[in-house]
């Protein structure tokens, strides 16, 4: 077996040992800093975009919370327009119907005050047509003259009796 | 033990391309050398090349030299833990030194120098005398008690004691003598295989062939396995001596 000739060992072992710490210096002075370096950046950037996106999703949150804070006041301020208008629109309501009423029952109680007017006028018209036509029934009847300060008089007297 | 060209144990033979020396050692530039050359550069391009646009979003090449640096931290991380970060480049180096000696060595008329048993063996020996070092460092004397296992009664001490302290001192050799063994016999056997597609021909030959198309996968399962195997009990003992049990 040529592993086993020991004339072999001692140039094997002298470059095994030139070659392996050249390998060691390269790898641990040149070649492993250069990886490690690039990995490490890397894991700062995603660390870092990760930390960007939660501050973007805070904003975002931030956003959308005042949003909706704007929505609730905007629905509870268009609530109380609308009471507000509800309310007013009632009270108007009420007060034209108040004025209504109140005009209604005025123009009753002039009209009531105008018949009772007209009733009484009527009822001094009938009392006076009444004493004409009495004492001119009388003047035919019996060819008497009447004065008609009498014969009103007397129809009021009999009026009178009668209710 | 002398090899001819058609020996499936040729491919493990040491070549000389440079003869050096120093000192009266011999230091000679071989064909081992070379691949252990190649894989420091190769290893060295993947790493540095992948990684020349630093891009945020990696590309195929990135991936890659991103996905070996993770593998290996993340195994790190898993067995030691946090305080492991500091023996990471080593770890790492050891990773990628035997996968990539491996992975050449599945090249054809490649060679692989983790299928020479001191290579392996000095390898493991480095981790070990490391790990027990940076035991003794961090717990001083208190380390020896890594070979009382916790729970056992004192009665049990004189058994369990000296089988703590053998399973100690055999890690390097099994550590070292496994990458070297499945390299060795995937190889071997992959060669004496494709010798025979040679003496059956064509007909006959089909089958042979067919066993090492199949074979010659599994061996790049095993050659990633073992260099994932030798790193992951590396960690193991790091963490043994850090932790102790």
């Amino acid at each position: 077996m040529p592993q086993l000739d020991p004339s072999t060992f001692s140039p094997q072992l002298f470059w095994l040992a030139i070659t392996f710490v050249a390998l060691y210096l390269i790898m641990w002075r040149v070649a492993l800093p250069r990886i490690s370096d690039v990995l490490q950046e890397r894991q700062e950037r995603i660390d870092d975009d990760l930390q960007k996106a939660e501050q973007l999703k805070v904003d975002a949150d931030e956003v959308l919370r005042s949003y909706e804070r704007a929505m609730a006041e905007g629905r509870a301020k268009a609530q109380q327009v609308l009471h507000q208008g509800a309310e007013k629109i009632a009270a108007e309501s009420a007060e034209r119907h108040a004025a209504l009423g109140e005009k209604v029952a005025g123009q009753m109680a002039e009209a009531e005050a105008r018949i009772a007017a007209e009733r009484d006028a009527a009822l001094a018209n009938v009392r006076s047509v009444a004493a004409e036509v009495a004492a001119a029934a009388a003047t035919r009847l019996t060819g008497a003259e009447i004065p008609a300060a009498e014969a009103e008089a007397a129809v009021g007297a009999s009026m009178e009796e009668r209710g | 033990m002398a090899t001819t060209g058609n020996s499936p144990l040729h491919q493990f033979e040491i070549h000389t391309l440079l003869p050096l020396s120093a000192g009266g050692t011999d230091i000679s530039f071989t064909n081992s050398a070379a691949f252990m050359l190649l894989a420091l550069v190769l290893s060295t391009l993947f790493l540095v090349l992948g990684m020349r646009k630093r891009a945020l979003v990696p590309g195929r090449w990135q991936s890659m030299a991103e996905m070996s640096y993770e593998f290996i931290a993340s195994m790190l991380r898993d067995t030691v833990g946090s305080d492991g970060r500091r023996y990471f480049p080593f770890v790492f180096s050891l990773f990628m030194f035997i996968l990539f000696g491996n992975m050449l060595g599945m090249i054809p008329y490649g060679f692989t120098f983790t299928s020479h048993i001191i290579v392996t063996f000095a390898m493991a020996i480095v981790v070990f005398l490391g790990v027990t070092i940076l035991g003794f460092v961090k717990h001083g004397l208190h380390f020896f008690t890594f070979f009382v296992p916790p729970g056992t009664s004192p009665i049990m001490w004189p058994l369990m004691i000296p089988i703590e302290i053998i399973s100690y001192l055999s890690r390097p050799i099994s550590l070292g003598v496994r990458l070297f063994a499945n390299l060795t016999a995937g190889h071997t056997m992959l060669k004496v295989f494709a010798g025979f597609v040679v003496s059956l021909g064509i007909g006959a030959g089909i089958l042979p062939l067919a066993f090492v198309v199949a074979l010659t996968g599994l061996e790049f399962l095993i050659a990633f396995l073992q260099a994932y195997v030798f790193t992951i009990l590396t960690c193991f003992y790091i963490k043994d001596a850090l932790h102790l049990h």
